[in-house]
């Protein structure tokens, strides 16, 4: 089994570091995984994306037209990534930003006003944290105690920033309507 | 002829949209380069050398006719236009990586043949494209990402100030140092960059005008931040002014 | 010792420091500036040296000087710096000195583009520089395979007192994976007391060492060529290294396939099994030296139709296949470059295609 992940949207809105925590907690887990970039020159604003790849034996080709899930961050990635992703994957939408649906009706959409409920919190820019801990509340790719302890370890560094983010977490899983 | 201040687009600016981030002092430069090239009606027999840096793109910008060079190689290659074309009006564009590092063996052979074409050289102290790496500008202390804990004068040096290092060479002929921070900068720059190219129709031989810049992206600032950092770092190390003219 | 997530780029960094490797020098250039970056912090924690020169072909003699003095040292670069640092590597292998080359190739020729590529396969197995010499090239298909490959480079050039290089590709150096560092592959300091110019004195020593290149005399010239020559062939009897994917029994194909690209051959052959096809592959983890024995043998396996090199390239590994399957087998080549990388689907379908062809 295998699932890849592209997580989408404006450089500065946190994407990479949004993929880079999922394959970490995945990691902990004892999965396979890969966190393939876009790359390029600076990328000015433009949009950027990542692809986290999850399986049980070691991962095949890094290059993913066709990813199961998305988390698309703004307008300009659902409109560019919706068509791509797998029937039946998860398509979760930052509501915040796209006033539009994915236009796909065999997938699940899961939309999240991320932006508002990480203000509510006090901080705008957890509304990445916000997207992933609702993303993985409703796939459970990985366990959410280990994605909080991921968040924990990559936010060493800056403690304070911790409690707001274990609070984005919280806010996520119940705007994905809890856990299954 | 429109003296350039007007808001039109010069004819020797395409109508493609850069790729500059915003803030950046890249756009500003083009625009007089390209109003010198138009007040000059040499248009039709210019040619531009660009270089390796963000402004690798500057083929696309300007509508005149244009060549690619590898990293810092542009001196040579507008040597040999220019050797085998001397009708043609040559100049570089470079950035500080291009041209003070990779590129120093080119630029100071061309400077010293006095070849008679004209270099616009961009110093916003740090490698703009690959993403903020440490230029032979970058001031003592300025932190990139090759030199984290700021430049160490002690370890790598003092930052080059090219358009003195040029001045003393015997051949050039016009040497200047100009910025693009204020408004009163930018009129000079323009006047500079013009003088230059009409120095190169009279066949004088090589012209050269160092532009103090910015890059707000990778010194992590603001644009307005840039430009009084700029100004408050930048210009007292690289003093404005012309450091040669035609006798 | 735990597993780390990391770029390929940083790994690659930590691994030469693990390896014993302290020394690093090198220009910037994407897509494996991370490595600089990482190393600038990096090398000041371990009292290593770390320079930016000012040019790939000033690094390059930064490594040459360091490597004839004694030092462990390495470099990393992308194809347009390697082609800079070509000139350097005939003189470092004419002088026999041990270094490392790291080239995480991009999309060429010229300027090209910064996104992955297979387009120096020939550069770096036939012609880089100019002279009668030889890289040793190692292609990593993971990060930990880069890891490793790093760590067993230093050992590598030592061992042979030439050249060692990593090709990867864009992908390898930014894309993030597991990794560990095995200790076991920790590189000791080795004896150069016979020919680095690490001073009289530092060696107790009442004779000096030279090292250069100019051999005027065309006897003392052919000689040196011998002796690269014959290092060259110990290579090809002692470290040629590969690996087969799907390939214990039968199968009707055989994919050749190196690095990045081989990944994407391994899924399109998952996908080919699932559908009753078998297809088996073989991954030169030397590029030089080439598993020539190993090819020819799988490739005449009795199903075997047909062996496909599939390359980010527009075929240049293809030439060493042929040479490997002598005719016995119908050979082609399939590939795209440029940063386009062929799918699964794609390959699949070019299977398909051969084995209703063959
Ligand atoms: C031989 C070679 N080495 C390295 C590079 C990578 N490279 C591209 S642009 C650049 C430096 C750009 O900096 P600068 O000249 O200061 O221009 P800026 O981007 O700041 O305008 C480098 C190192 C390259 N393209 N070719
Ligand atoms: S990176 Fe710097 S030099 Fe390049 S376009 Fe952006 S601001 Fe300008």
């Amino acid at each position: 089994m295998q699932s890849e992940i592209m997580f989408a949207g404006f450089g500065g809105q946190g994407i990479l570091l949004s993929g880079k925590l999922l394959a970490l907690a995945a990691m902990e887990e004892g999965a396979e995984v890969c966190w393939i970039p876009s790359y390029g020159p600076e990328m000015r604003g433009g949009t950027a994306y990542c692809t986290v790849v999850i399986g049980d034996r070691p991962i095949g080709s890094p290059i993913i037209r066709n990813p199961r899930h998305l988390i698309a961050m703004n307008r300009p990635s659902l409109e560019k990534f919706a068509p791509v992703v797998k029937p039946e994957g998860v398509i979760l939408v930052n509501s915040s930003l796209i006033p539009i649906d994915s236009g796909r009706d065999d997938v699940d959409e899961l939309k999240v006003p991320t932006v508002e409920i990480a203000r509510e919190l006090g901080n705008v820019r957890c509304a990445n944290i916000v997207a992933l801990a609702a993303f993985v509340a409703r796939t459970q790719v990985v366990k959410l105690e280990n994605l909080r302890e991921c968040v924990k370890t990559e936010f060493a560094r800056k403690p304070k920033v911790i409690p707001v983010n274990m609070e984005a977490i919280e806010a996520g899983v119940k705007a994905a309507g809890g856990i299954p | 002829m429109a003296k350039g201040k007007t808001f039109s687009k010069p004819k020797a600016l395409s109508d493609a949209h850069t790729h500059y981030c915003p803030g950046c002092t890249h756009g500003i430069i083009h625009r007089l380069v390209a109003e010198a090239i138009d007040d000059l009606g040499i248009r039709g027999r210019t040619v531009g050398v660009a270089p390796v840096g963000c402004a690798v793109l500057a083929y696309n910008y300007f509508n005149c006719d244009f060549q690619e060079a590898a990293h810092g190689r542009a001196p040579a290659m507008a040597t040999g236009i220019k050797r085998v074309r001397p009708d043609l009006m040559v100049f570089t564009y470079q950035g500080d990586g291009d041209l003070a590092s990779i590129g120093l063996g080119e630029i100071v052979h061309a400077a010293n043949r006095g070849e008679k074409f004209t270099t616009i050289f961009v110093n916003n102290a740090i490698y703009g494209m690959t993403g903020g790496q440490m230029a032979p500008t970058t001031m003592p202390d300025q932190r990139t990402t090759t030199s984290p804990f700021g430049r160490k004068a002690d370890e790598v040096g003092m930052p080059m100030r090219m358009a003195e290092l040029l001045a003393s060479l015997a051949t050039p002929a016009y040497v200047t140092r100009q910025a693009v921070l204020r408004p009163k900068h930018i009129n000079k720059a323009r006047k500079a960059i013009k003088q230059a190219f009409t120095y190169q129709v009279a066949s004088r031989c090589f012209t050269f005008v160092e532009v103090v810049s910015t890059c707000p992206t990778n010194w992590g600032m603001t644009p307005t931040d840039a430009i009084d950092w700029a100004e408050e770092t930048l210009l007292p190390y690289y003093p404005l002014g012309e450091f040669k003219v035609p006798e | 010792m735990a597993k780390v997530l990391m770029k390929g780029n940083e790994a690659i960094g930590e691994a030469a420091i693990r390896a014993g490797c302290l020394n690093y020098f090198a220009y910037p250039i994407t897509p494996q500036s991370e490595v600089a970056e990482y190393l600038s912090r990096r090398m000041g924690e371990v009292d290593g040296v770390f320079l930016q020169g000012e040019s790939e072909v000033a690094v390059s003699y930064m490594i040459f000087g360091a490597a004839g003095a004694g030092a462990r040292v390495f470099t990393t670069s992308s194809s347009p710096g390697i082609s800079l640092m070509s000139e350097a590597m005939s003189y470092i292998a004419a002088a026999q000195c041990p270094a490392v080359f790291v080239n995480i190739m991009r999309g060429g020729p010229g300027l090209g583009g910064i996104l992955p590529s297979q387009g120096d396969y020939f550069q770096a197995t036939k012609s880089v520089g100019h002279g009668d010499f030889r890289l040793l090239v190692m292609a990593p298909a993971s990060v930990q395979e880069a890891v490793e490959m790093t760590m067993q480079a230093f050992p590598l050039a030592e061992k042979y007192r030439n050249p060692v290089m990593i090709l990867g590709d864009g992908l390898i150096g930014q894309m993030m994976e597991p990794v560990e560092f095995p200790d076991h592959l920790k590189v000791e300091p080795v004896d150069n007391s016979s020919w680095a110019t690490s001073g009289m004195d530092h060696r107790g020593s009442k004779t000096r060492n030279l090292v250069k290149s100019l051999f005027l005399d065309p006897a003392a010239l052919n000689n040196n060529n011998l002796v690269l020559k014959a290092k060259y062939e110990r290579m090809q009897r002692e470290e040629v290294r590969w690996e087969t994917y799907n390939g214990d029994g039968d199968y009707d194909a055989l994919i050749v396939s190196y690095g990045t690209m081989s990944r994407v051959c391994r899924t399109a052959i998952d996908n080919m099994q699932a559908e009753g096809l078998t297809v088996a592959m073989l991954r030169p983890q030397t590029l030089f030296p080439f598993p020539e024995q190993a090819v020819y043998e799988a490739a005449t396996r009795e199903q075997c139709r047909v062996v496909i090199s599939v390359e980010m390239s527009m075929g240049q590994m293809v030439e060493d296949v042929q040479r490997s399957v002598k005719g016995h087998r119908p050979v082609q080549w399939y590939g795209k470059c440029g940063g386009e990388v062929p799918t699964p689907e794609e390959i699949v379908e070019v299977v398909t295609e051969s084995l209703a062809a063959n």
